[in-house]
């Protein structure tokens, strides 16, 4: 089945051709529908509200008057102290450090699964396809000590990592983000792949192209849409990870940002108008990322979706 | 820099300005330390002249503990130029990746917690046997740190640096203003719950929610009820589950019941203590950590005393006082450069550099200056040394495995329907056998 | 010189001009360096979990130190470990839940946000934003809200005391808290797939409808939701496995215990963490799988019986 979307043309008010519409009988459910929206993301809402609201105010004065209380005072001291306190800035270039690198590699080596799956024809296109769809389904903790022990058997030279291991290295973190998420980036890329011309490339081939430049000249410039898409979903998931850096890097000073906010937890004592400054601080980047890229991330999502 | 060195944000740090590392330089400039005659010879780790550096893996993550911590750290590289390393995690994630920790790169001494806790590391071969630090320092620990500091091949593994004690706090001012009594027998305890009821207060604060802080409850009824043999025999799964000596801890506690603070399972322990504070709640039994939910004036008023007699002839010497301290990893660089840092962090003077603005603890050296404490410390350090029998807390005291996936499960279900004990018991009999062979 | 077969696309499977030998090798490496790299840091490790369920194995020391004992871990996780069957039980009621409601509702507000009425995107974001958190931050969240004493809800309604509903820490009631809570968070993402399923349906039909005197409704439940029916597959799997998956936001609010056992939880209980029981952690991590794969295959199914189509 192909699914055409044509962008709806329905003629506006007053102009010619404008066909009758039911106009005044969904006046009515429009408000209702407004007011349910409304309602809707104003419930969706309001816990982050609390959240700010809580992260604004001093340990002492919900301490007094607990949590559900008119604020005697507000203050950004919290959102000081988990900035400089938590060390946020350093922590959030150690994420940046595995992030970056993970999500061009992943989808580098996606679009070159993707490309040989989706344009060419072997047996074992639909395998390989399950493979790695299936690949990204499995929960994380099914592979983790296998994986924790390989990690400790492989070397790396010095100049990598400090431990000469894959253990504790950033490299190790990249590898395994890679190894991972390319498994979803492969179904999204290869679906959409499927859907360019074969006219584009058998044209290529006819000029005497390798495969190599149909790949670079015709298909990567096409997929520029999924690729920014899946840029962007890929940067929240890794963003958002701490179960690898758990297990896999024992150095705290190297994990990722969420470390941070596990940091700002003492022994015993613990704040939590100073955890929801930091979280929601760590929070800004996948939002920021979010509001920039909405479009794009509402393509992403759906590229698995919908095609194919 | 490499990339463990520990970068304590310079504002919370004493004397802020200077950088760590300026102050290592002048300071090793400066001093003399010989260290050495001691050079050559190892003994125990893997070459190494005894200048160091140490490497230290720390749990101590909140920026203000990390800073006192740093503070000791600088004090003994002042007096040994000896450099320390510190590798800081937060304490949760600290405790849950221990394992993967030590078998990976671990640094050379690590925190740690005395009691099984420790043994299970020991037995696993993953830390290194310190009896020779204490054959040096161990004149300044008491008997029952020893005991707990060691394991079953009679050898020291662990270095006690902090220790508190669990117990019956109260605000002493609301005992003034209600005329209340300090209990000694579990009558008396019983029949001030009744009082403290009928004034309109919850007698005992408690919280289940974490899921271990109920199990201070468990360790001291049956360390009443049953002895403190018993307890460690329990602990140590050569006892049944089953039968009438633990049913009967069940059922007392149970009996307490109607004085416990209701919805448990919903309430952190800082909730609990929060009542506390405010005067809705009169006791708690807690660890004395609680103190830091109690500041300014709330902290001077408050006292605790020792959960009461319930069996005459067993007594109330047997307490809960945990036991953190330092442990060696499998492999370190410099052992003997570990050994004097070690013996550095035995001294009062070393622990108290931490525990001056650590309230809720003391320090574990006998030779700490305790004029420097406040009257609760002192107060709680003389009870821990007077105690005849000191036990680790449950989840340090039993397996590991058997704590996190068997007892806390169980006394979750406990607190939920604490009528459902034999079928508890029961459970948790079946699960005993497995776990400890 | 390339020949090509003629062929009606669609029709027969594209062929391509023979290729060089070069370019044979190329598209090998392109192909096979990312699968060696999938199947070694993903497949092996859970090929070897599954070999581990079998044995008993402390974490601690080599290939030595592990003795086989076959089916016994799966035993006690049957009949003595009393945490699993509430935890399959949970599971389940997540997954039931997750599917009925958050999707159905994810589905309303597509269909609602579908019209292209003012304010659409501003809606979209508001009730997209939950997902961008990390589940770990929904898990503080849902716990300032919710505790009984200190929380918001009961301190609106003006509950207090030792009467009040103890959302978090009664076991009846604890599970659909966090379930909401997890609703909260699921909705937007269902929503978003809707919305851009809804995209993809053919304008031609809904005017069609229209034009045929149906209503709202009408042509919702007889031409929209019918051609929705790939898209319905995708949300379900994706829902199954998300709810299977969950484990960061039970974890913060009372580590998965009284009420908010998973398997997930249970499995990183033993496998991390002191407990260290590493085989016996495998064997539910195994039986998670097996749920998985469940689904995974029939998620796959459909979308290759689309291809097959063709």
């Amino acid at each position: 089945m192909t699914v055409t979307t044509r962008p709806e043309r329905v003629a506006a008010r007053g102009e010619p051709g404008e066909r009758p519409r039911r106009t005044r009988r969904v006046r009515a459910p429009r408000v209702v529908l407004h007011l349910v929206l409304v309602v809707a993301t104003t419930l969706w809402l309001a816990p982050i509200a609390y959240a700010l609201y809580t992260s604004l105010r001093p340990y002492s004065d919900t301490a007094e008057h607990g949590y559900v209380s008119l604020a005697r005072s507000l203050t950004l001291d919290n959102y000081i102290t988990a900035f400089a306190g938590a060390d946020l800035p350093h922590y959030f270039l150690n994420t940046m450090l595995v992030a970056v690198p993970a999500i061009v590699v992943t989808l580098l080596l996606a679009s070159f699964v993707a490309f040989g799956i989706s344009r060419f024809s072997w047996r074992l296109n639909i395998p390989l396809l399950i493979l790695f769809t299936a690949g990204n389904l499995l929960p994380h903790q099914v592979i983790i000590t296998p994986l924790y022990r390989m990690f400790l058997e492989i070397p790396l030279p010095e100049f990598m990592s400090e431990s000469e291991l894959l253990y504790d290295s950033y490299w190790g973190l990249i590898l395994i983000h890679v190894a991972v998420q390319t498994g979803f980036c492969v179904f999204v890329l290869s679906n959409y792949m499927r859907t360019i011309p074969v006219e584009l490339t058998e044209a290529a081939t006819m000029d005497g192209a390798s495969v190599l430049r149909q790949y670079r000249q015709v298909i990567l410039p096409l997929c520029r849409p999924p690729l920014a898409a899946l840029a962007t979903l890929e940067f929240t998931w890794i963003y958002n990870d701490f179960f690898w850096p758990l297990v896999l890097m024992p150095t705290g000073e190297k994990r990722p940002i969420m470390a941070a906010l596990a940091n700002l937890r003492g022994q015993y004592f613990v704040d939590n108008n100073l955890v929801a400054a930091g979280a929601l601080l760590t929070a800004v980047p996948t939002v920021v990322v979010f509001f920039l890229l909405q479009r794009q991330f509402v393509n992403g999502l759906t590229m698995g979706a919908t095609k194919g | 820099m490499t990339a463990r060195d520990f970068r304590p944000p310079s504002s919370l740090l004493p004397g802020a300005g200077l950088s760590r590392r300026q102050v290592l330089l002048g300071l090793a400039g400066a001093a003399a330390v010989p260290l050495l005659g001691a050079c050559g010879g190892g003994d125990g780790g893997s070459g190494g002249d005894g200048t160091g550096p140490v490497s230290i893996g720390s749990n101590s993550s909140n920026p203000n503990s990390a800073a006192a911590w740093q503070a000791t750290f600088d004090a003994f590289t002042a007096k040994s130029g000896i450099q320390v390393e510190v590798n800081t995690t937060d304490h949760e994630t600290f405790k849950q990746q221990i394992n993967s920790y030590l078998q990976g790169s671990p640094q050379d001494v690590f925190m740690w917690n005395a009691g099984d806790r420790k043994s299970a590391l020991v037995e696993a071969g993953l830390v290194s046997d310190m009896s020779d630090v204490w054959a040096t320092v161990g004149d300044n620990y008491s008997a029952a740190q020893k005991e707990a500091s060691t394991a079953a091949d009679g050898k020291q593994y662990l270095l006690p640096y902090f220790q508190f004690p669990w117990a019956v706090f109260y605000r002493r001012s609301l005992f003034e203003e209600r005329g209340y009594a300090v209990p000694t027998t579990m009558d008396e305890f019983t029949a001030l719950a009744g009082q403290m009821q009928a004034d309109g207060l919850v007698p005992l604060a408690f919280a289940a929610k974490d899921g271990w802080p109920q199990m201070g409850l468990f360790d001291i009824l049956d360390m009443r009820i049953n002895g403190f043999d018993h307890h460690m025999a329990l602990m140590r799964g050569e006892e049944p589950w089953t039968g009438p000596r633990v049913a009967a801890v069940f059922e007392a506690w149970r009996d307490l019941f109607p004085y416990l603070q209701s919805g448990a399972l919903g309430r952190s322990w800082q909730q609990a203590a929060g009542s506390v504070v405010a005067k809705e709640a009169g006791m708690m039994y807690h660890g004395m950590s609680l103190g830091s939910e109690f500041t300014g004036e709330a902290y001077d008023d408050l006292d605790f005393f020792g959960f009461p007699v319930i069996d005459p002839a067993i007594g109330a010497g047997a307490i809960d006082a945990p036991i953190d301290g330092l442990m060696i990893s499998s492999d370190p660089d410099d052992r003997l450069a570990v050994n004097r840092f070690l013996e550095f962090m035995s001294t009062g003077e070393a622990q108290m550099i931490r525990l001056q603005n650590e309230p809720s603890e003391v320090a574990a050296a006998l030779d700490a200056d305790t004029s420097l404490y406040t009257p609760l410390q002192k107060k709680a350090a003389e009870f821990i040394a007077s105690a005849e029998n000191v036990a680790q807390f449950m989840d340090r005291d039993t397996s590991p495995a058997f704590a996190s996936t068997v007892l806390t499960p169980a006394l979750q279900q406990f607190i939920d329907r604490p009528d459902d004990y034999p079928t508890i018991q029961q459970q948790i009999e079946q699960q005993r056998k497995p776990i400890f062979g | 010189m390339a020949e090509s077969t003629a062929t009606s696309t669609g029709a027969r499977r594209r062929r391509v001009p023979r290729m060089t030998r070069t370019d044979r090798i190329v598209l090998v490496v392109l192909v096979g360096l990312p699968t060696i790299l999938h199947v070694a840091f993903v497949w092996v490790p859970t090929l070897s979990s599954v070999a581990l369920s079998f044995t008993d194995w402390n974490g601690v020391g080599g290939l030595d130190a592990i003795e086989w004992v076959g089916l016994r871990n799966y035993e006690q996780v049957f009949t003595i470990y009393p945490p699993f069957w509430p935890a399959l039980r949970n599971n389940a009621l997540w997954m039931l839940f997750l599917v009925l409601v958050p999707t159905a509702f994810g589905l309303f507000l597509a269909v609602a946000l579908d019209k292209q009425i003012r304010g659409s995107r501003f809606y979209q974001s508001a009730l997209y934003l939950p997902v961008v958190l990390a589940p770990a931050l929904v898990g503080f969240i849902t716990q300032i809200v919710f505790t009984r004493d200190t929380g918001l809800v009961n301190g609106l309604l003006g509950l207090t005391g030792e009467g009040a509903p103890d959302w978090l820490g009664d076991s009846t009631l604890n599970l659909p808290t966090v379930m909401l809570a997890s609703g909260w968070r699921h909705a937007g993402y269902v929503m978003v797939l809707y919305l851009a399923g809804l995209k993809s349906v053919d304008h031609a039909l809904r005017e069609a409808a229209v034009l045929d005197g149906a209503s709202e409704w009408q042509a919702f439940r007889h031409v929209i939701f019918p051609a929705l029916k790939p898209i319905n597959v995708v949300v379900l799997v994706v829902t199954v496995i998300e709810s299977l998956r969950t484990f960061d936001l039970v974890y913060v609010i009372n580590k998965g215990t009284n009420g908010l056992e998973l398997l997930s939880v249970l499995i990183t209980q033993n496998i991390i963490g002191e407990a260290s029981r590493i085989g016996f952690g495998s064997a539910i991590a195994v039986m998670l799988l097996l749920v998985s794969t469940v689904f995974i295959v029939v998620y796959l199914g459909q979308v290759f019986r689309k291809d097959a189509d063709r």
